[in-house]
């Protein structure tokens, strides 16, 4: 790799952290890519090629991971909601039931025994929800199914 | 039997570099061995005498392209993490904190057991420190 392609990725990844440590704040794009001296939009594309989803896909990845933590504590829904950040209860319960697949009523309701037991900064990246990477190979199955 | 860890490797992109970062933490260079463009070195610390930390780069002893994977994982931030213990959290985060370095994670009481802090070495690899129990 050459020095600026590494120089590069070392920016991405202060990005990636600005965004991990304050994902509770109202973090735009702008904002992001200023922390990677990029342009928006270069930004945008160079995360994505780096870390496989977009900045603002990764921010609220993490902050659906940060209410996961919340509500099996006990968080009621809306706590969790405006401690990560969200604004919008009704785009936080819709992003968390496509990400987690359940709603954060029903996740917060059961038992989760084996993330208690794991120290916050494992449970931080193994409950990390993972994004389908093609949601079409999925969809089309059940047609080939039958 | 008994058994003790003996040697870990950490991979960094400028031994130089990280040397100067990790004296911060207390630990000396104990060996330093060059073997072509490459180096190894050894790092310790009376508090863990026993314990060698070794310092290389990521095409040490790789193919170029095996090399490459590495490093592009390493500055990503994508190896995995190495945990220290202090006797005194506040004052190594402090003490890094001097130098610039890179902050994860302020000091902060952490759910499940120690207070702790976490900064990106100057390559990209997490380190964490946990405050050590009270003897």
């Amino acid at each position: 790799m050459t020095p600026q392609e590494l120089e590069n990725l070392a920016h991405l990844r202060r990005a990636r952290d600005l965004i991990d440590r304050r994902y509770a704040e109202p973090l735009d794009v702008p904002t992001m890519a200023g922390r990677a001296l990029m342009s928006p939009a270069h930004f945008s594309r160079q995360f994505r090629a780096a870390y496989g989803e977009s900045p603002y896909n990764y921010l609220m990845t993490r902050r659906i991971e940060r209410a996961m933590s919340l509500l099996r504590a006990g968080a009621s829904v809306t706590e969790a909601c405006m401690a990560v950040g969200c604004t919008s209860l009704g785009s936080f319960s819709s992003r968390f039931s496509e990400i987690v697949g359940e709603t954060p009523t029903a996740y917060r309701r059961r038992e989760h025994d084996a993330v208690a037991a794991m120290p916050a900064c494992l449970a931080r990246h193994r409950t990390r929800p993972v994004r389908e990477a093609s949601s079409r190979i999925r969809e089309a199955s059940p047609a080939t199914a039958a | 039997m008994t058994i003790a860890l003996q040697y870990c490797n950490i991979t960094v992109n400028d031994v130089d570099e990280s040397i100067a970062f990790y004296s911060v933490l207390g630990l000396q260079v104990q060996n330093d061995v060059a073997s072509g463009e490459y180096r190894w070195v050894t790092l310790g610390s009376d508090a863990q005498p026993g314990l060698g930390i070794v310092l290389s780069a990521p095409h040490a002893g790789r193919s170029k392209a095996n090399g490459d994977a590495l490093q592009e994982l390493l500055t990503k931030g994508e190896l995995p993490m190495m945990v220290y213990r202090s006797d005194d959290v506040d004052a190594t985060f402090e003490a890094l904190r001097a130098i610039d370095a890179e902050v994860l994670q302020e000091p902060m009481e952490q759910g499940w057991g120690p207070r702790d802090c976490a900064f990106r070495d100057p390559s990209g690899n997490v380190v964490r420190i946990a405050q050590a129990p009270a003897a």
